[in-house]
């Protein structure tokens, strides 16, 4: 989990933390790049319709929008993968800018997972989690459940590890 | 963003109404609630995209989550869509209506 160190956000990951990070980073990029399907409710997910009662609007703002916005998160998941130690366990420190990557990025990696394992607004993680070792342990929903949660530990710590922001308004 | 196009046999009467100026009506920017999205976080980014006091962003976010849609910002199509874009790429779920 991070925490607050000077100017920086640190945290030293076990090498199983570091694996699955690179893992689902890199998930992130393959749906973003070869496998890129607009039917798939996981790109819906993180391309929204900007105006869901007109299509046509909708199709036309994409075809203006959506490189860039693709892009961004590429770089931003690519920013988790440059950050992380190669293969083993290590200490991860982030500046501002790199933090705010990792954030975004972490947000898409859940959002992806969110929308795969179906999670809704009363979804109980700790029940549906005891409920799926119940059916299986070995499960894949275990594994994808037990790291989403995670996940999203992480992103709040490293919301909790960020130096105050600048208010403008 | 062009208006329709009008169809070719329109009468000439037709009434202009591209000289409307489309930026004199007010557009609104929409983020809906999320089953996924941490409160914190979109509090935060509330805070960076809109320069936001951390106590608006956090009303402007219980309000998203307490009524499951919220207008976050409101003005010119092209601006709302901007807002809707970024808002996108830090994962907020935004669509641009008329206000």
């Amino acid at each position: 989990m991070f925490r607050r160190n000077g100017n920086q956000c640190v945290a030293t990951f076990a090498i199983d933390e570091v694996r699955v990070l690179r893992k689902v980073a890199g998930e992130v990029v393959g749906l973003l790049m070869d496998g890129f399907d607009h039917t798939d409710p996981v790109v819906g997910r993180l391309f929204p319709d900007i105006y869901p009662d007109r299509p046509d609007d909708s199709a036309e703002f994409r075809l203006y929008t959506e490189g860039d916005l693709k892009t961004g998160k590429i770089d931003q998941a690519g920013a988790i993968l440059a950050a992380l130690p190669d293969d083993g366990p290590g200490e991860v420190r982030l500046d501002g800018e790199e933090a705010e990557a990792w954030l975004r990025a972490i947000n898409d990696a859940r959002l992806a997972m969110g929308t795969r394992l179906d999670i809704q607004g009363d979804t109980d993680l700790g029940d549906e989690l005891d409920e799926a070792v119940v059916r299986d342990p070995a499960s894949s929903r275990v594994f994808q459940l037990s790291v989403y949660a995670y996940l999203g530990y992480l992103q709040e710590s490293l919301l909790n590890a960020l130096p105050e922001i600048e208010e403008r308004h | 963003m062009g208006g329709m196009a009008l169809p070719q046999v329109a009468p000439a009467e037709t009434p202009q109404i591209e000289e409307v100026p489309a930026d004199d009506r007010p557009w609104v920017t929409i983020v809906w609630d999320d089953p996924v999205n941490l409160m914190s976080y979109v509090t935060w980014v509330f805070q960076k995209i809109f320069g936001y006091s951390h106590d608006k962003a956090e009303q402007l976010m219980m309000d998203v989550h307490n009524k499951g849609k919220a207008v976050v910002s409101s003005g010119a199509r092209e601006r709302m869509e901007m807002d809707a874009a970024q808002l996108h790429g830090y994962g907020l779920w935004a669509t641009v209506d008329r206000g």
